[in-house]
């Protein structure tokens, strides 16, 4: 498997959380999500109960992907911030140290202006973390002390469950 | 790239399937909504032409139970077959973790089918990754239809390294959910090899 598996621990999704909550409140946007590169949920902040989550993850990085193929063509590394408006909701996009993907969704209660200031600095709060968690499972990958792994004791039986 | 979160006691794993241009891919991803209970899985998204071509890809979450109190989710996508479709193929093997290979068994499709197959295993190269080396599964579809190789040539033709194969009608069903349980084994075999 690949090195740059995510492996996200209690402590950091705490922080990750915490800081989204933050960020939340700040710009006060409608919904916050943090969304990995290749489209999967982290975690989100706000009223999340009438929006598909996976579905949007998914998109959005297809999004990021897409737009990040006409920045190469351009001869432009990346293009780090989309921002989509509609009419009564706008969603801003913005790519977090090459690695993960902040989802702002908001309202006229809110301004582009307000939302692109804490984002950037939410982003450096987001990019320390991220640093942390790849180190932090360097660490346990060298040191094969993965103690409560759920794959250690996994069986061709528990796989085949799944399909049950 | 698997994501595995303690926090909320998940492991998400990509698998995509590739393949030539009206293949069955989409169909596959059709099928397993289908047959999968509501519980199970969220939207099946296409994103498509207005003649329902595959534009840039589908995607299907899957969750389909737990492995030591770990939810286990499987996100399938599908990549468009067509070859002027490269740019978009390419990105969406960012972060696979394994593949099912659809092929089209009408012998007239032969060619396309290898030259799919080059396509992927150059595509994969440009992400850092090795086909050889990733879990993956090859399907030989439409066997339903009169006009199509037999297995044995195609499997010297395009799965000379012996991959576990199937034979397939996605439209209707046959070896749809065999595919899919060969390459999710895989993917989670090759978990339990790295943590």
């Amino acid at each position: 498997m690949s090195s740059s598996d995510l492996i996200m621990y209690e402590e950091e999704f705490s922080r990750i959380d915490e800081e989204l909550q933050k960020l939340y409140v700040q710009t006060n946007a409608m919904v916050v999500f943090l969304v990995d590169k290749n489209g999967q949920l982290i975690a989100s902040a706000g009223d999340t109960s009438d929006i598909d989550t996976t579905s949007l993850a998914s998109l959005t990085a297809g999004n990021i992907a897409a737009t990040g193929g006409i920045a190469r063509l351009l001869g432009e590394k990346e293009f780090t911030i989309l921002f989509h408006e509609g009419e009564k909701e706008n969603i801003h996009i913005s790519l977090i140290g090459q690695r993960v993907i902040l989802v702002v969704i908001f309202d006229k209660r809110s301004s582009l202006g307000l939302v692109r200031l804490r984002v950037k600095k939410a982003s450096e709060a987001f990019v320390k973390i991220f640093s942390d968690i790849t180190s932090k499972s360097e660490k346990v990958k060298s040191s094969d002390s993965f103690d409560e792994s759920p794959f250690a004791e996994i069986s061709d039986e528990d796989i085949d469950n799944l399909f049950k | 790239m698997s994501f595995i979160n303690y926090s909320s006691r998940e492991i998400n794993c990509k698998i995509v399937y590739y393949g030539p241009g009206l293949c069955g891919k989409t169909t596959n991803l059709q099928y397993v909504y289908k047959k999968t209970n509501p519980d199970q899985k969220g939207k099946l998204i296409s994103l498509a032409t207005e003649t329902e071509r595959t534009l840039f890809f589908d995607f299907l979450p899957l969750a389909l139970g737990d492995i030591k109190g770990f939810k286990v989710r499987f996100h399938l996508y599908t990549v468009p077959g067509q070859v002027f479709y490269a740019a978009s193929r390419k990105l969406i093997l960012k972060g696979v973790d394994g593949v099912v290979f659809v092929a089209d068994s009408q012998i007239e499709r032969m060619e396309a089918n290898i030259e799919s197959l080059d396509d992927l295993r150059i595509n994969l190269a440009e992400q850092g990754y090795d086909l050889d080396k990733l879990p993956y599964t090859v399907q030989y579809n439409k066997r339903d239809l009169p006009n199509i190789a037999p297995v044995e040539s195609m499997n010297k033709l395009l799965n000379p390294r012996e991959v576990p194969y199937f034979e397939g009608v996605a439209v209707t069903g046959p070896g749809v959910f065999e595919t899919l349980k060969n390459v999710a084994k895989q993917v989670l075999t090759e978990l339990k090899k790295h943590y």
